[in-house]
Parts: C-alpha cells; structure tokens; sequence
C-alpha cells in the first residue's frame, strides 16, 4: 500500500512517518509537496505534525489553501482514506474536513509528553484494530490542542460516534489530570460523519517502535492497512 | 486609498485562556473591578481605490473565508480613508 504524506514549509513530523512506513510497517510512501495538485497514486494521505506556514494567523489557517488541499479534499469526497495528527488535525479543522477548532492549550504551556488514551469507537478504518475502551499510549506535542465545537456539534459528534480517542488516565479514567490541554470532553481524535477522516492531536508515529516507549501508534497504521487491504 | 480595521475576537463562551491569564495578572498589579478580558486580532489591510461599498464586500469576504473562523470567532470591521 502507498501512503502519500503531505509536506508543507514548517512541516516536522513527515520524517518520522516515512520511516514508519517504509523502515518499520514495509509498505510505500512518498512525499507530496503542498504546491502538487496530485495525490501520486497514494491509497492514504497523511498530514503530518509540524507549523505550516508558521501557524501564522491560525494553525492550519494558511495550510488549507494549499493546491494539494484541493486535492485532499476530492479524495476524501470519494471515500479516501485521509489521516492527520497534531497540525495535521488543525489543517483538516481549518479546511472543514472535520468538525470543530483547535485552540490555545487551557494551561497555555507547550506541552510534550506521554498521554493516554481511550478508545472510544472502534468502527472507523484507523481503529478497527482497537477495541472500544482500549487505553493506549502516544506521546503530544503541541501549544494548540484544545478541542472545541459548539453544543450542538459536540451532540452530533456523540450521536454519530465520531469521538474516536479520549485524553484518559492509565485506567481509562477521564480525569481533569488526563486532559493535558483542556479539550471539551477529553476529545483528542475526532471522524468526520462518513468516517474516513481522522484527525488526532496525538503522534501514533512517534510511538510504533519498542525502541520508543509504545508500539500503540502501531494499530493505528495496522487498521488503515487492514482497511485497504479488504478494499 | 482606503483602509480597514478588522477585529477578530473569540465567540462568547469560547473559553479564552490568554485573557484569563491577562486578567488575573492584571488583578496581581492591584486593579480591581474587572470583570472579563478577552484578547483578539486587530488587522489593518490597505486597499487600492476609493470606492467605500465594493472595499466592504471585499473585505467581508476576507473575513469570510479566512481572516475569521466562523466555529470559534466573530469578527467586525471598519472602513475608511487611509490617514497620512
């Protein structure tokens, strides 16, 4: 399967994908540069973590104009398999591709480190190889990851099952001590409606080796590939 | 030449950390009384021409689609000829 990972200027996580895929996982992947208005054939799209055009104005704000966007976003319309962690979830907020904001940390600390997280569906092509209140650990690193959505968003979501992962404590517990950024209700990964659009402020590619501390990040790649492999 | 002063501001109820921090420092140095401090973006934009209702359209559609996000900020703005 080929993985395409979209690069914009100030993205920092593309590296660590590739060699996930490539080194660790045995399957393709090639870089897309934002300026390309062509997927290259890629059977899933990554948008990985990093400062597109410096956040500037908002993170993801500037990103989504990108021709590659465009693009992204007809292969989304057709069913394509489209995944984005840290900036990446802030990208496919900004370009409407999933519901909700990203917003400043509630503590306004940068924060970096290992979290938790509870599996809160199972039914998505990046978590069918979870199972529903799985805990699983990945690390974060970011300023602005406070999930936000109005009421009635936040109903949709609930009622469509969108919620994938939520901040949690080793236990699976949802304390205030889990939620390192202040999201609403604990959401760190959210689906859009038809479900094959996830978006994750956590980084699964930084935890798919022993070497690092998890291997958790590890099932997420193994859904999608489970996914395109019945396709 | 004309110019436009746009405000970009959190929606009510959008929990603004910045300005929670802002307001209790502001407490620390002793000012009493305040009741909220919100904190947002101030964009001056010059624009060619001079005709007022076409800068108003062009700018509401900047705002639109992307000095603003519509799921967590509201915005307003002003248009007016360009000072020295």
């Amino acid at each position: 399967m080929k993985f395409g990972i979209v690069v914009f200027p100030g993205s920092w996580s593309q590296q660590d994908f590739h060699h996930v895929i490539v080194n660790v996982l045995k399957e393709d992947a090639c870089y897309l540069w934002h300026k390309e208005a062509d997927l290259n054939g890629a059977d899933c799209v990554i948008l990985p973590g990093g400062f597109a055009h410096g956040d500037y104005l908002r993170t993801g704000a500037i990103a989504r104009f990108s021709p590659v966007m465009r693009e992204v976003a007809r292969f989304a319309d057709k069913g394509g398999l489209v995944l984005g962690s840290c900036n990446g979830f802030q990208i496919l907020t900004e370009a409407g591709l999933l519901p909700g904001a990203l917003l400043r940390n509630d503590c306004l600390h940068y924060r970096c480190r290992w979290v938790h997280l509870r599996v809160e569906s199972g039914h998505t092509p990046f978590s069918s190889a979870m199972q529903r209140g799985q805990v699983v650990r990945m690390p974060i690193s970011h300023g602005e990851g406070r999930y936000y959505i109005d009421q009635a968003g936040w109903r949709r979501l609930v009622e469509n099952d969108q919620i994938v992962f939520r901040y949690c404590d080793e236990k699976g517990a949802l304390t205030e001590e889990a939620n390192p950024n202040g999201s609403l209700d604990h959401v760190a990964g959210v689906c859009n409606e038809r479900r094959n659009v996830l978006g994750l402020m956590p980084h699964p590619e930084r935890a798919a080796e022993p070497i690092l501390g998890s291997e958790d990040g590890r099932l997420i790649f193994a859904s999608i590939l489970h996914t395109l492999a019945r396709a | 030449m004309l110019t436009a002063k746009i405000y970009v501001t959190l929606k009510p109820g959008v929990l603004d950390a910045q300005g929670d921090t802002v307001k209790s420092a502001l407490e620390t140095l002793g000012f009493k009384g305040i009741e909220d401090v919100r904190i947002g973006k101030f964009l001056v934009v010059r624009l060619d021409g001079d005709a007022r209702e076409q800068a108003r359209a062009r700018v509401e559609e900047m705002c639109r689609r992307l000095l603003a996000n519509p799921v967590i900020e509201d915005y307003s703005f002003e248009v007016e000829e360009a000072g020295g």
